[in-house]
């Protein structure tokens, strides 16, 4: 059964500054909770978790132009799973460039797109403080969870 | 030097399987005789009925929409409020030993304190407090995790996974290969979750977790004061108890529970007066949160698959009882008899066959809400033994635990000291208790307020998956302590239902925003 999860956080950065860092498969560890390290071979990955879990991943999309990033787990214990990593830029405000992050997560069984999106959402957050580390404190949260 | 604290809880069990609650089941002689000796509750009610809302409120004091943890899977903060912080800080040794649960489980990037304690050999770290001082995990010097498997990252698996590695296997898989809840069947009948577990009792979870409070009462000084929460995974589904124990109880003995409906004709028309989730999960068409198998109808369930159920959730309490009473004989031993306060209770019940239904979920009747609650206060207090009829809650423990220290109940506890009595409960106006649900799962939100008041129970639905918002359920538990009989479409129930609303959206505290996030299923 299939289950498909969403989160999305607002960044005050620029979407070309946000994606230098998403766009780097390999530089998933520098902002990802709980991913040690993401080393990638061609098209594929191989990230390991903070429990010493490895997880296999092929890399499916690097879209620069539409900032999208996309990949899939290949662990035999996960029928399908899409992760899909979109950057939109969100143009100018008073704070200056921002941009809105979107990660998604689809996979079979159900269960692991909770499990697994949980991850992104915090990976969302850590993105969020490194890439406005300089600026002053971040709204309280506008972080919302949808399709749970 | 004060009075010791020790909170003993257990995971999903039913007022009605404690002797000195009625129950013909399960012998439970140390919490009857806690009981006899001490204030018990017949109208204790939890602020929600599945485990991490609920254990979260135990810590806090807060009802679910204040401490924010508003289903299972969502984590209660490290730098939330904690009733152990207060005593610690004001000199109590602390510790929780056994079922933590205010973090998820499923982690595999290891995101979570309480699932890293085991695997990095320590029992605590220094965290902020809620006041912004650094202090232990939560307040907690000591804490010592298990739940109900011998696989996964908490102390009691690595323990058993270096001392007794062959039994790691033994239990029944709480989950299926899907990480969904299993529903495979065991035991004689096939019943979901039961299992023959060939572990020896003295490895099994129970005993280990009074093995290790006992460990850890011994390493204080004898002139410490002490908070123990020691929490009893069990009786808590997978029913795997250990097989040298399923003779205590057979299960081709065990009476069906009253709120058993044995006729399916009449159980059905029950299930169809009640809001429209209830006959569709019964009927196979709605699993609407993660805490129930997804593969079980439980239309399928048989008379004699409660039998075995509820023989096998009888051994777990009695097996409870005794490590129980393990530990309180090793009080003794060590001369604080006469000066430990013991609170007895658990998170949340159980439906366990009440119309034709097992597990838990959002459905607010006695099954889930009736808790056991014991105060058995410490003997040199003199306290004269009570039985208390009026409404209290889990939100009024760690209030009581600050009474007991001496210690002034901080403003941002909900709850109040328990009542010792009727006579007390009415003067400080005991008179209601709030229950809340929420959950979002796939696409499927249900969403429950509850009062529980004057003797009426009163369920408003809010918009949802399932629910419009004009839907609820209103039982008389005086004239109905089934609570069969729906009366909130009753026009002779109007007045009473137009009053419990009103009261009820009175005393609710709002959802906190933003809601805190869902990390996993649970």
């Amino acid at each position: 059964m299939l289950g498909s999860i969403r989160h999305e956080i607002r960044i005050r950065r620029s979407a070309d500054d946000v994606w230098q860092l998403v766009g780097d498969a390999a530089r998933l560890h520098e902002w990802f909770p709980g991913i040690t390290s993401s080393p990638v071979d061609g098209t594929s990955r191989l990230i390991t978790t903070d429990a010493g879990l490895p997880m296999p991943e092929e890399i499916l999309v690097v879209d620069p132009v539409q900032r999208r990033f996309q990949y899939r787990l290949t662990s035999p214990m996960i029928t399908h799973h899409r992760g899909t990593i979109d950057v939109i830029d969100l143009g100018l405000d008073v704070d200056g460039a921002t941009c809105i992050v979107v990660y998604s997560t689809e996979a079979d069984p159900r269960a692991m797109a909770l499990v697994i999106g949980g991850g992104t959402a915090g990976a969302l957050d850590e993105l969020r403080r490194q890439m406005e580390t300089a600026e002053t404190e971040p709204p309280a949260d506008d972080h919302r969870d949808d399709d749970v | 030097m004060g009075r010791k604290i020790l909170l003993v809880t257990t995971d999903q069990q039913r007022f009605d399987t404690l002797g000195c609650n009625g129950g013909t089941i399960a012998r439970t002689p140390v919490a009857d005789s806690l009981a006899a000796t001490g204030y018990r509750y017949e109208r204790a009610h939890p602020q929600s009925v599945v485990c991490m809302p609920s254990r979260s409120t135990i810590i806090t004091g807060q009802h679910p929409s204040t401490h924010g943890v508003w289903m299972n899977g969502v984590a209660l903060p490290v730098d939330a409020p904690s009733v152990a912080s207060v005593l610690h800080q004001v000199g109590y040794r602390t510790a929780i030993i056994g079922k933590p649960h205010f973090e998820p489980f499923l982690d595999p990037f290891a995101r979570f304190v309480e699932n890293g304690f085991a695997r990095s050999g320590v029992f605590t770290t220094t965290q902020p407090s809620s006041d912004g001082t650094a202090g232990p995990h939560r307040g907690f010097e000591h804490f010592e995790s298990a739940t109900h498997t011998g696989a996964g990252s908490l102390h009691y698996a690595r323990w058993l996974a270096d001392v007794h590695p062959e039994a790691v296997g033994m239990f029944y898989p709480v989950l299926d290969p899907e990480l969904e809840v299993n529903a495979l069947g065991g035991g004689d009948t096939g019943a979901p979750q039961v299992h023959d577990n060939p572990i020896p009792r003295d490895w099994y979870h129970t005993d280990w977790v009074a093995d290790r409070t006992i460990a850890w009462l011994d390493s204080l000084a004898a002139d410490d004061d002490w908070f123990c929460w020691m929490s009893f995974p069990d009786p808590h589904h997978p029913w795997d108890p250990p097989a040298s124990e399923l003779g205590r109880v057979d299960w081709r003995e065990v009476p069906l529970p009253a709120g058993y409906i044995a006729d399916v004709a009449t159980r059905e028309n029950v299930l169809d007066a009640k809001a429209r989730h209830w006959r569709a999960w019964y009927d196979g068409r709605l699993v609407s949160n993660y805490e129930a198998p997804l593969r079980w109808v439980p239309a399928t369930l048989t008379a004699d698959q409660v039998r075995e159920v509820n023989a096998r959730n009888a051994v777990e309490c009695e097996l409870v009882d005794e490590a129980l009473g393990r530990v309180l004989a090793a009080v003794d031993t060590r001369g604080w008899g006469d000066d430990v306060d013991v609170v007895f209770t658990t998170d949340h019940g159980e439906l366990q066959g009440d119309f034709g239904l097992l597990f838990k979920g959002p459905y607010h009747v006695d099954g889930l809400m009736r808790l056991p609650l014991i105060w058995r206060p410490a003997r040199s207090s003199s306290a004269t033994p009570s039985t208390v009829t009026r409404p209290v809650g889990l939100v009024d423990l760690a209030p009581t635990f600050c009474a007991i220290a001496g210690l002034p109940v901080p403003s941002w506890m909900e709850g109040r000291p328990l009542p010792v009595d009727d006579h007390d409960a009415d003067a400080r106006g005991f008179e209601r208790v709030l229950t809340e649900w929420d959950s979002v799962l796939f696409g499927v939100d249900v969403h429950l307020r509850t009062i529980t008041r004057d003797g009426w129970v009163c369920t408003t639905y809010q918009p949802g998956h399932s629910h419009d918002g004009t839907e609820g359920e209103l039982y008389d538990l005086a004239s109905d302590p089934l609570q069969q009989v729906n009366r909130w479409d009753d026009p002779a129930c109007a007045a009473t239902r137009s009053d419990l609303l009103a009261d009820l959206w009175d005393q609710q505290p709002p959802m906190r925003s933003p809601r805190r996030r869902v990390e996993a299923p649970v």
